[in-house]
């Protein structure tokens, strides 16, 4: 638990920290013969953060991370590690490591042999190797396997010796490529946060690549959303699902209720957005730059925020009238589908914090409301 | 910078030669002959060593080709090589034939067997591709000789007064062409049907197939590529075979494979030999390009 | 499942025809007769004699020399070969490779034997090499047929392996020709003996190309087999017949043998690093469970 609330904590001190750029990636693409798997993306990452690349099958982050160790190598742009162009190193000269999806290890060596593996190809002494992979195994628990063949492994353990034999040439860079990927689903909230502490322990700064949202906000500082092969918004896990950039992002990150309207009312402190699917005007408290031409806008809330009650609120903006169309039990909250008089359907969030409270039940009569700033307008 | 700029410059060098390496030897001992055995099919026979004369001449700072077509001439002239070709593409397509027929079901059989029996019967299937087509033709030709066992065991049942004619006829090498490629027909029909997910059959016999249809509409279009795979590995040699014929067969048994054989070391008439190479492989180009195809194919599954 | 369905009914039936015969020529190269049709009782008189036949012992002796040194070379060839048909993706030929590869796998022994024949009387006329046809000859015929069949086994284990091992070795600082030594040949080593053992063997019992591209003087025991083979059934070609059959059932059954108890060792500590790992959770678990409770 302990782990868990400092890992908390750093995300929310993330922007706080003396920031030193180490990966500096600039307009790299590639492309295989036409197809355009990376377009032009432009990042830095910080010394000492663990950053997470996000999004789905064929969103590129996996050839983003390949090109970072070296297997692919970009069509156009640059990738520098410390300053230092390494965009023509092969990867057997880079000081970056990376941790495979199956994890790779070497079926016909041992535990040991996986590990010392890496240090070998860099002619280090003996005893120096063995000294260091004692070190590796005692650091992932492993020390009592060391004799094994990866074959006799479980799943988990297999895990933490691909992350030994990656950490053990204390490399600049780590790389993380669908972490738990391999691991069954009760497994993996247990290693997130034991990866997080191993490379915390020995301060390695790491890329990940995930398509897991969940995978990437308990283990990143900082997420970059991909999208077929651009960035669509980078930031921390909060900024990420709290004030999404685009609708593109708000959607991918878990659930949301989208309205398109017109901004009806602009100015410094406040905007009024008349959307056609709700009875009352949006009120934002905060103003919204429109240009003159376009005027359409998207307001995007999250069903959490989204609030039912069965009373009439009492204010002008932000509600709907609605009936409850369907109501999903799944233990630790209930989602209500909610449908509006224009017909929309949105979702709402309720925790279910009393046992078996009076509830709003099907086809009663709701009304749907939300706080002033609980919502973004997103103008894309 | 330096270093690694040498290096991504060294690198293509040990692509090349590895690329290079198979494919040099492959071109000259597999391609190149081909292409001599081309040139060989336009010359003349000639008592001389070797036995041929040159296609080009040399005389006067000029060169001179000449194409003898004489050799083609001669093939389609003698109605002996026509029959030849077509005795041997037509027992090759009904080798093939019986070969699927039996196979078929042996590959099927296997692939449903239990796990640890499937490697047994893999075994006694490859077992007979390892061993010399010679000697089990050769077993063959001591069962079904006139005073043989099959002839003695059918006379002592009193199914027969008189033995029968078996070997050195047709039938003989059927059953010799049958027996040496069967294991070839088998290897790719099971390497396929035991990829067949067994859940798609029981999806079809819970929207009410029966077995058989089942079998027809869905086992058999899954397993196209090892059916073609099968088929080509036994039609393709089948077609070019010399020592069944040899062996089993008789005067009547008119096959391409024997008949560029005889050209060869008994006539020692080089270019009518290559003619008939020429020809037998122009009759085979596509057969084997499908057969190159579906290997590809399968060679490159994963990428 | 029914017990004696078509299928399995013709898989028998298809055993015994492919046994049969084998199993009939190995009893009468025990027949005491010289009428090979003939039962005369029990006796290994034809096996004693072929130790007389010096000619058939040297076309022994050469066609294993030949076989030992067609394993050696299509093993490399064909592995390099094989690799690149799996890890080389994109190169100029390509399609002409992959075609020039798998081609040898059908292609009619008579068109291979006379080309390359041809090849090689060419090569004598333009480069004086080689002078006299042999061992050397029958080798180069032996070792381009092979190469196809290893490329073959080799490229499907090739397939099969996880490309990120390869990829995870170059990581960790070993170049692409250590990666290959320390990784990709030990991984796949069942496999390059498999491709061994079946050069050595088709190469031994290759018949057709050795006709061709040998040369006066260099007979191998096909071709041996063969010339008798030809003036009908005797008995000591039933007793060599039956040798080579045992040498090669033998040899079968021995990497059968092999092969198995490597696999039965592999699934034995599989099945208890599995057990293990379901204690090792069940353990962690306990204290989570009494905390909820």
């Amino acid at each position: 638990m302990a782990v868990a609330s400092s890992t908390y904590k750093k995300v929310l001190e993330g922007d706080q920290q003396p920031k030193e750029v180490l990966v500096k990636i600039d307009r790299v693409t590639k492309k295989f013969d036409e197809t355009i798997a990376v377009d032009d993306v432009s990042l830095t990452i910080n010394k000492g953060e663990i950053f997470a690349l996000l999004g789905g099958s064929g969103s590129g982050k996996s050839t983003l991370l390949r090109m970072l160790a070296g297997f692919e190598r970009p069509t156009e742009g640059r990738i520098y590690l410390d300053g230092e162009d390494i965009t023509d190193l092969p990867p057997y000269e880079r000081p970056i490591n990376m941790m495979f999806q199956s994890y790779a290890l070497f079926p016909h060596m041992t535990v040991a042999e996986n590990i010392a593996f890496g240090l070998r190809q860099d002619k280090m002494p003996k005893a120096d190797i063995e000294a260091r992979v004692a070190e590796m195994l005692k650091l992932v628990q492993m020390s009592q396997y060391a004799k094994r063949k990866p074959h006799q492994l479980s799943g988990g353990q297999r895990q933490r010796v691909a992350l030994a034999r990656s950490l053990a040439k204390s490399p600049k860079l780590l790389l993380l490529d669908e972490p738990m990927g391999a691991l069954d689903k009760k497994l993996r909230s247990q290693m997130q946060l034991e990866l997080v502490e191993i490379i915390e322990r020995v301060g390695v700064t790491c890329v990940m690549v995930t398509h897991d949202q969940e995978e990437a906000m308990t283990m990143a500082q900082r997420i970059a959303i991909m999208h077929l092969g651009w960035i669509a918004q980078i930031g921390s896990p909060i900024d990420i699902y709290e004030t999404p950039t685009s609708r593109l992002v708000c959607e991918f990150i878990g659930n949301v209720n989208l309205f398109d309207g017109v901004v009806v009312d602009d100015s410094e402190a406040y905007a009024l957005i008349d959307s056609p699917d709700l009875e009352r005007n949006i009120y934002v408290g905060h103003g919204v730059s429109t240009s003159v031409q376009d005027k359409t806008i998207t307001y995007a809330i999250r069903p959490e925020k989204l609030l039912v009650t069965t009373e009439q609120p009492a204010f002008e903006y932000n509600w709907s009238r609605g009936v409850v169309h369907d109501i999903a039990y799944l233990g630790g909250h209930s989602v209500f589908y909610v449908q509006l008089p224009s017909g929309k359907i949105v979702q709402s969030f309720v925790a279910n914090a009393e046992r078996r409270g009076a509830r709003p039940t099907w086809d009663d009569q709701v009304f749907v409301w939300w706080e002033d700033d609980s919502g973004v307008a997103l103008r894309s | 910078m330096n270093i690694s700029r040498s290096i991504s410059r060294r690198m293509p060098k040990g692509r090349h030669f590895v690329i290079g390496v198979p494919f040099l030897w492959l071109f000259l001992f597999f391609l190149l002959p081909f292409i001599i055995v081309m040139k060989i099919s336009f010359a003349e026979a000639d008592v001389a060593i070797p036995p041929y004369t040159e296609i080009y001449t040399w005389a006067e700072g000029q060169l001179s080709i000449i194409l003898n077509l004489g050799n083609y001439i001669f093939l389609t002239e003698d109605e002996l090589y026509l029959a030849a070709y077509l005795g041997s593409l037509k027992m090759a397509f009904f080798s093939t034939l019986i070969c699927l027929l039996i196979g078929y079901p042996m590959a099927y059989a296997i692939a449903r067997a239990k796990p640890e029996m499937q490697t047994v019967f893999l075994l006694l299937i490859m077992m007979p591709t390892w061993t010399a087509i010679l000697i089990r033709v050769y077993a063959w030709m001591g069962i079904l000789s006139n005073n043989g066992l099959l002839n003695s065991a059918l006379m002592s049942v009193g199914l027969i007064s008189e033995p029968l004619q078996i070997l050195n006829t047709n039938f003989a090498v059927y059953i010799g062409i049958v027996y040496s490629y069967l294991p070839f027909m088998v290897l790719p029909l099971y390497a396929n049907l035991v990829k067949h997910d067994q859940s798609l059959l029981e999806a079809a016999a819970d929207l009410g197939s029966s077995t058989f249809n089942s079998f027809w509409k869905i086992t058999v279009p899954l397993s196209k590529n090892g059916i073609i795979a099968g088929c080509m590995l036994v039609f393709i040699p089948a077609v070019g075979e010399f020592v069944i014929p040899e062996l089993l067969g008789g005067p009547e048994t008119l096959m391409i494979g024997k008949i560029l054989w005889q050209e060869f070391f008994n006539n020692r008439d080089w270019p009518v030999a290559s003619a008939l190479a020429v020809v037998m492989l122009a009759l085979l180009i596509v057969p084997i390009i499908l057969f190159n195809r579906n290997q590809a194919k399968e060679m490159e599954g994963r990428a | 499942m029914k017990r004696f369905s078509f299928s399995n009914m013709m898989l028998w039936v298809g055993f015994l025809f492919i046994y049969l015969p084998m199993l009939i020529l190995v009893i009468y190269s025990f027949n005491g007769s010289r009428l090979v049709t003939v039962w005369g009782g029990w006796s290994v008189k034809w096996y004693v004699g072929l130790l007389d036949n010096r000619q058939l012992i040297g076309a022994v002796l050469r066609s294993l020399e030949i076989a030992f040194y067609t394993a050696i070379s299509a093993v490399i060839l064909g592995t390099l070969a094989a690799f690149v048909l799996t890890r080389v993706t994109r190169f100029k030929g390509r399609t002409m490779f992959g075609g020039l590869v798998t081609a040898p796998l059908v292609m009619p022994e008579v068109i291979t034997g006379l080309s390359l024949l041809l090849l090689f009387v060419a090569m004598a006329q333009i480069l004086g090499w080689p002078q006299e046809r042999g061992i050397v000859t029958i080798w180069i015929a032996h070792t381009t047929f092979c190469t196809a069949y290893v490329a073959v086994v080799v490229s499907s284990r090739l397939r099969e392996l996880d490309m990120s091992i390869e990829e995870a070795a170059m990581d960790l600082g070993a170049k692409p020709l250590k990666v290959f030594f320390l990784i990709t040949i030990p991984m796949i080593a069942p496999s390059l003996a498999a491709g061994a053992m079946m050069s050595f063997a088709l190469s031994l019992d290759d018949l057709v190309l050795a006709s061709f591209v040998s040369g006066p003087g260099s007979t191998t025991l096909p071709m041996e087999v063969f010339s008798a083979v030809r003036l009908g059934v005797k008995p000591e070609i039933n007793a060599i017949a039956s040798l080579i059959l045992l040498a090669v059932s033998a040899a079968t059954f021995l990497v059968w043998i092999i092969s198995r108890r490597a696999e039965e060792k592999r699934r034995k500590a599989v099945q208890q690093a599995i057990e293990e790992g379901a204690a090792a959770t069940w353990q962690q678990d306990k204290p989570e469970a009494k905390a909820a409770g």
